[in-house]
């Protein structure tokens, strides 16, 4: 019943790493009903569950991008349908201008977004999934802080596509004269 | 690789479940449990152990065993969802001594091993996720669960056939039950019908005893033409605020006489009770079988108030009980519960231009025709034109009006068909009239429901499949040159394959159910949330249908989305169980998920105090602080994320335990290396 | 911490990439300074007096009790400071904004480094420089090799290079807070009163500025955002954020008084994050966006319009010591540099290693 294709892997490619804030009342159960019907997507996406979308702090997500999350997502439930009334239109707010903050320091807004799935949309959150894995996988990885906080590269002597420059320099020497 | 927070030195254990081959089929549990004991044990993991099923009575033997031997003082269990088995796993904890808010469950199951293909993959997430369980669990911090007293008395809004059988069922329990109803009588939408299906019962024989009953009930305080207008509190101490709208009559004086209303010379069509086919005078009762018997004097349409004259009601009182001096009044109750039965309200067909409701006379919708089939109604059971005289030769019914129609509603209002067919049937009763139903699906469900339907067909009722285009009195075709004053539907046969233009004298549309057009208001009032078509959602569409998302507020019948009257019945019903379970229990638990506010770092700025939707934010202007009501937050949090001041925090879901997740989360790449420690958190202080 | 101390104590003050405010506000003590002046010996002031690097590193560890350490580090000068002053004071400071958090030294975070040279060397308004002059690190003059301090890709917060030991608050800080940290220390550090735990904030309170400022609050709705000067007649009894200016108040430690507010002008977050707070521009972003009055992404947007430099906005004072730190380009150009190691030899750091920890 897989709804979104699901490359297989190829070895040494940029698999993104991707963090997902859910609410426990919609989207969480969103994945999980996704989980029950066996729904494929990509495995790209590690899930953090909120009691609301209204919980989201920017602090999580800016948290989320520097320790090495090359892309976020934020789910809720559709606005009218908050467990909790109107608490999602916050979180919608925020996410505004968490966005407008984090493109200004020169994060592609396709790394952040914004998706509503009411637990029923199991399918539909898959779906999203599925789409922003690519997305986020053709833009390459964003490795906030350089190589060094990025982990070890994927597959043996692969550059991960996508590093704006040439490869770091090794720890240089304070007299070398910058670039 | 990071390791615990200076200071802490939890001894956490880690549980791995096989689900049989649910998750070991796709994850390397043998592989991701060494992995845990090897590199989490700097985060305090001194065992790891995996089981094929962690939920057995096995499984969970082995949590206790190690807490009692190992000294556990926080528990991971990665299995399925925490929405399946996070009560059970803490109620493990809870047996060996270990406060159950010190476990926590992580799903590896339909976040992981149910949704992935590739097993390395699946792997390294389940790591992934495991990681983010333990170093989330290290913050958490031993609760309790919130104990509130239940009241006794009950809530019951909407007076409708599901809101009867809740208010009569908690009642015969011997438990008080205010019933709050807007319209003058209870009785709801079912007091209009003539005969329900498929037994063909008359609707007001089966119901008016049960109406009788709530009425003279000593459990029940019945509010009639009234509204709730605010509700405050929460489970089990719950503030109704219900306005009474003046009646203009003194309830305790008004002996049901009648004598009013007879008098009364001021005719209007009743749009209620009637459909809007019939007419009712200015003072008056609904219906003779009204509960209570206490008519209600309408305003805007009274002589006296309009003009200061007449006062015949007054005059012919026998017992004085005309007040038009009374006022509405507003009344507080306290209640543990609240059952709401608020019912629907049928699609307006006039939206659908091309049925011609509303310019077309004889097009009617089921109510109207309901009333008209009525033997107590403005016809006295004789089904006629509009013109009140005329029989019809041949009527048209049309299933689906305003459902299963993606320019209208999509859903299916589950009781059309069948009303259709009882139409039908009713149509051949009353008159030698031929029957058309135009009809996509014929839709029987129901106990002897299919029975019925092959009734209505040897009755000699035609079935035409298609939804019509259009029913008009415009003539087209020259072989219609007879028909005129009729109606044509025109329909295209999908089972003959072709366009048909059938005359007919009386068309009857069966117009779809919707929520009553301010249902997303009383969601807001009451706490709950409704789906964007307006239905009330319930807490588990399967397992808990007559629940709501919030604790104390339950819901019944249509209010929920169509049914039928048995259905809305044993919701009545199961809300009423529900609620005497909860008040023989005298108190209830409630998860410690709350916020709260450091009095010391609040500064008073008020950014919170508007945030929350159940006003369990305060302000006390003499310290100029906020504090939040522990019994009325919900917990969602929001005002934990706003607080700019970082003077609020929210149990369950700190800062410090969301962080710590996010950590573990990312403490692991795609392919399941741990990644070097972040360096941008360093010589952050802690 | 035991407090060794002979004779007066021996303070120290440096100033790193900052703008010598910090020093002024030190100054500002007025006639207190001469109560300091009489109650320690100060043994290292560039502002103030002449003093050699020399001297400092002929000093034995430890031999500086109090060390004022204002400006951030953004050459590796600043830095070899910060490991010197680091090794020879007993107690290190984190004075004044720069050296807690950036400040606006900080904000050059968002360019890299090619771009900050065209802006002083090349494009600025008053620089002449036909001849694409550049600073290197060595120059041949006549007279021998010139070294010049090189110039790092992003500025770092003190702590972010060597363990500190107190922070004090404020861009710059207000002086009678400076005299209330100052005495409190050498009390301390003289045995005569206790010492603030260490690794706290002093100088600074643990609520925000609207915990000390007069202006009448109401709910917050706020329907629009604009510029101070856009407003005809500012109300001078009712909270700004109300009246539409975004005032950072909410989430800004408080210790000034609330001085800005009381003149007619927003907050705009000097004194950095409330007690405990990491990201400070989350925390103003969050409380913005929360009350927001619409519903509709275009009305938000249309809102949040008001506020053309969100990241300026948000992150003023902070950027350096946020989350993010800098942009993307200044901090790939910055991706090869390793945090600097403790110094082995200092005095036992309180801050050693500290990871991000969240105390809520």
């Amino acid at each position: 019943m897989s709804a979104h294709p699901v490359a297989a892997p190829v070895d040494g490619a940029f698999e993104p790493v991707i963090l997902g804030f859910t609410c426990n009342w919609c989207s969480y159960r969103a994945a999980d009903l996704a989980g029950t019907a066996r729904i494929k997507y990509p495995p790209n996406v590690r899930l953090v569950r909120l009691m609301c979308s209204g919980r989201l702090d920017p602090s999580f997500i800016l948290s989320a991008f520097a320790q090495g999350a090359d892309a976020v997502l934020v789910s809720g439930c559709w606005p009218g349908e908050c467990h909790y009334q109107v608490q999602n239109l916050k979180a919608l707010k925020r996410f505004q201008l968490l966005r407008r903050v984090v493109t200004g320091l020169g994060i592609e807004p396709t790394r952040l977004q914004l998706v509503w799935a009411s637990a029923a949309e199991g399918q539909r959150l898959a779906n999203e999934i599925g789409r922003i894995t690519e997305e986020v996988r053709a833009l390459g990885p964003l490795g906030w802080g350089g190589a060094a906080a990025a982990g070890p590269p994927v597959g043996a002597g692969a550059e991960p596509p996508g590093v704006a420059s040439a490869a770091p320099p090794a720890v240089r020497d304070l007299t070398e004269v910058p670039a | 690789m990071s390791t615990q927070p200076a200071g802490r030195n939890e001894k956490v254990g880690v549980y791995i479940c096989h689900c049989g081959s649910n998750i070991a089929g796709t994850v390397d549990v043998e592989g991701v449990r060494d992995w845990a004991a090897e590199n989490l044990a700097g985060h305090g993991v001194v065992i790891a152990r995996d089981n094929k099923f962690m939920c057995s009575s096995t499984g969970q033997e082995l949590i206790e065993k190690d807490i009692a031997e190992l000294g556990l003082s926080r528990v991971v269990v990665a299995a399925c969802s925490p929405h399946m088995h996070e009560k059970t796993f803490r109620g493990a904890c809870e047996r060996a001594g270990l406060n159950p808010y010190l476990c926590e469950l992580v799903s590896i199951r339909e976040q992981v091993s149910w949704v992935h293909t590739d097993k390395a993959a699946a792997t390294a997430k389940a790591k992934a996720v495991i990681a983010g369980g333990v170093f989330r669990v290290e913050e958490h911090a031993p609760l309790e669960p919130i104990r509130v007293p239940i009241n006794p008395a009950t809530l019951v809004v909407g007076g409708g056939i599901a809101g009867i059988t809740a208010a009569l069922e908690l009642a015969d329990a011997g438990f008080p039950v205010h019933v709050v109803e807007r319209e003058p009588s209870i009785g709801g939408h079912m007091a209009m019908f003539d005969k329900t299906f498929p037994t063909l019962d008359c609707a007001a024989c089966i119901l008016t005893p049960k109406m009788n009953e709530v009425g003279m009930h000593p459990n029940v305080t019945l509010h009639t033409w009234s509204e709730v207008t605010d509700l405050s509190g929460y489970v089990g101490s719950f503030t109704a605020t219900i306005r009474h709208k003046a009646r203009y009559i003194k309830a305790d004086l008004c002996t049901g006489c009648g004598i009013c209303q007879e008098k009364c010379p001021v005719k209007v069509v009743d749009q209620v009770y009637e459909a809007g086919i019939g007419y009712r005078k200015s003072a008056y009762m609904p219906f003779p079988q009204a509960v209570p018997k206490v008519p209600v004097i309408d305003g805007p349409n009274c002589t006296y108030f309009s003009k200061g004259t007449c006062k015949a009601c007054e005059k012919f009182c026998p017992t004085g009980a005309i007040d038009f001096t009374q006022q509405d009044d507003e009344v507080k109750v306290e209640v543990g519960n609240v059952v709401l039965a608020t019912g629907f309200e049928l699609f307006d067909s006039r939206r659908i231009e091309q049925y011609g409701y509303g310019r077309l006379p004889n097009v009617f919708t089921s109510l109207e025709f309901e009333r008209m089939s009525n033997a107590a109604g403005p016809t006295n059971g004789r089904i006629v034109l509009r013109d009140g005289v005329t029989e019809p030769k041949s009527v048209g019914i049309i299933h689906c009006v305003g459902s299963r129609d993606r320019n209208y509603n999509a859903y299916c209002s589950a009781i059309c068909c069948l009303q259709s067919l009882k139409f039908a049937h009713l149509i051949g009763e009353h008159t030698d009239a031929t029957v058309h139903n135009f009809y996509i699906d014929v839709r029987t469900p129901g106990k002897a429901f299919d029975e019925f339907y092959q009734r209505v067909l040897e009755e000699g009722t035609i079935f035409v499949r298609g939804r019509p285009a259009e029913v008009t009195d415009a003539l087209r075709l020259p072989d219609e040159a007879d028909q005129e004053g009729r109606l044509i539907v025109q329909v295209e046969d999908s089972l003959a394959g072709m366009q048909r233009r059938i005359p007919v004298d009386m068309v009857i549309l069966s117009a779809g159910l919707e929520p009553p057009h301010d249902a997303k208001e009383t969601a807001h009032r009451f706490g709950i949330s409704c789906s964007s078509d307006g239905w009330v959602i319930e807490r588990h569409p399967k397992l808990d249908p007559v629940a709501t998302m919030t604790d104390g507020v339950f819901a019944a019948g249509c209010a929920l989305g169509p049914r039928d009257i048995p259905s809305s019945v044993a919701n009545g019903a199961a809300a009423a169980a529900r609620i005497l379970g909860r008040i023989q229990q005298k108190v209830m638990s409630l998860e410690p998920v709350r916020a709260s506010v450091d009095e010391s770092r609040c500064s008073g700025c008020r950014i919170c105090n508007d945030l929350c939707p159940y006003n369990a934010i305060l302000f006390h202007e003499d310290q100029m602080v906020s504090e939040v009501n522990a019994a009325l937050c919900q917990g969602c949090g929001t005002c934990v994320a706003a607080c700019p001041a970082g003077a609020m925090s929210g149990t369950g879901f700190s800062d410090a335990q969301v962080m710590a997740q996010i950590e573990g989360l990312l403490s692991v790449t795609a392919t399941g290396e741990q990644r070097l420690p972040h360096r941008l958190l360093e010589g952050v202080p802690a | 911490m035991s407090a060794n101390i002979a004779t007066k104590p021996r303070l120290a003050m440096y100033w790193a990439a900052s703008c010598g405010g910090c020093d002024i506000a030190v100054l500002n003590l007025h006639e207190k300074i001469l109560d300091v002046a009489a109650a320690v010996e100060i043994v290292f002031w560039p502002a103030v007096m002449d003093a050699k690097y020399r001297d400092v590193e002929a000093m034995p560890d430890g031999f500086i009790d109090v060390c004022l350490f204002s400006g951030g580090i953004r050459s590796s000068e600043n830095e070899e400071l910060a490991h010197l002053l680091r090794r020879k004071s007993k107690v290190l400071i984190a004075f004044g904004s720069c050296a807690n958090e950036g400040c606006i030294p900080g904000l050059a975070n968002l360019s890299t480094v090619p771009e900050i040279f065209a802006a002083s060397y090349g494009d600025g308004n008053s620089t002449v420089n036909p001849g694409g002059v550049l600073p290197v690190p060595r120059w041949a003059a006549p007279e021998g090799e010139l070294h010049i301090p090189v110039f790092a890709p992003v500025l770092r917060t003190l702590d972010q290079v060597v363990p500190i030991d107190y922070s004090v608050p404020g861009c710059p800080p207000e002086s009678p807070r400076i005299a209330e940290a100052l005495t409190a220390l050498l009390a301390g550090l003289t045995g005569t009163g206790p010492l603030p735990p260490n690794g706290s904030v002093v100088g600074g309170g643990i609520s925000t500025v609207c915990d000390e400022c007069a202006r009448t609050r109401n709910v917050k709705k706020i329907d629009r955002f604009v510029r101070i000067q856009e407003v005809p007649a500012l109300d001078p009894t009712l909270c700004l954020l109300e009246q539409g200016i975004p005032c950072n108040g909410p989430a800004t430690r408080d210790g000034c008084g609330a001085l800005c507010p009381a003149a007619g002008a927003q907050c705009i977050g000097c004194y950095g994050a409330a007690d405990g707070v990491v990201d400070y521009g989350a925390r103003l972003m969050s409380a913005f966006a929360s009350v927001v009055e619409a519903d509709e992404p275009e009305e938000i947007d249309l809102i949040l319009d008001g506020i053309p430099d969100p990241v300026g906005q948000m992150y003023r004072f902070s950027l350096a010591r946020s989350l993010l730190r800098a942009s993307r380009a200044a901090l790939e150009a910055d991706g090869a540099r390793l945090p600097a190691e403790p110094d082995a030899a200092s005095p036992e750091p309180a801050l050693a290693g500290a990871r991000g920890r969240w105390r809520r």
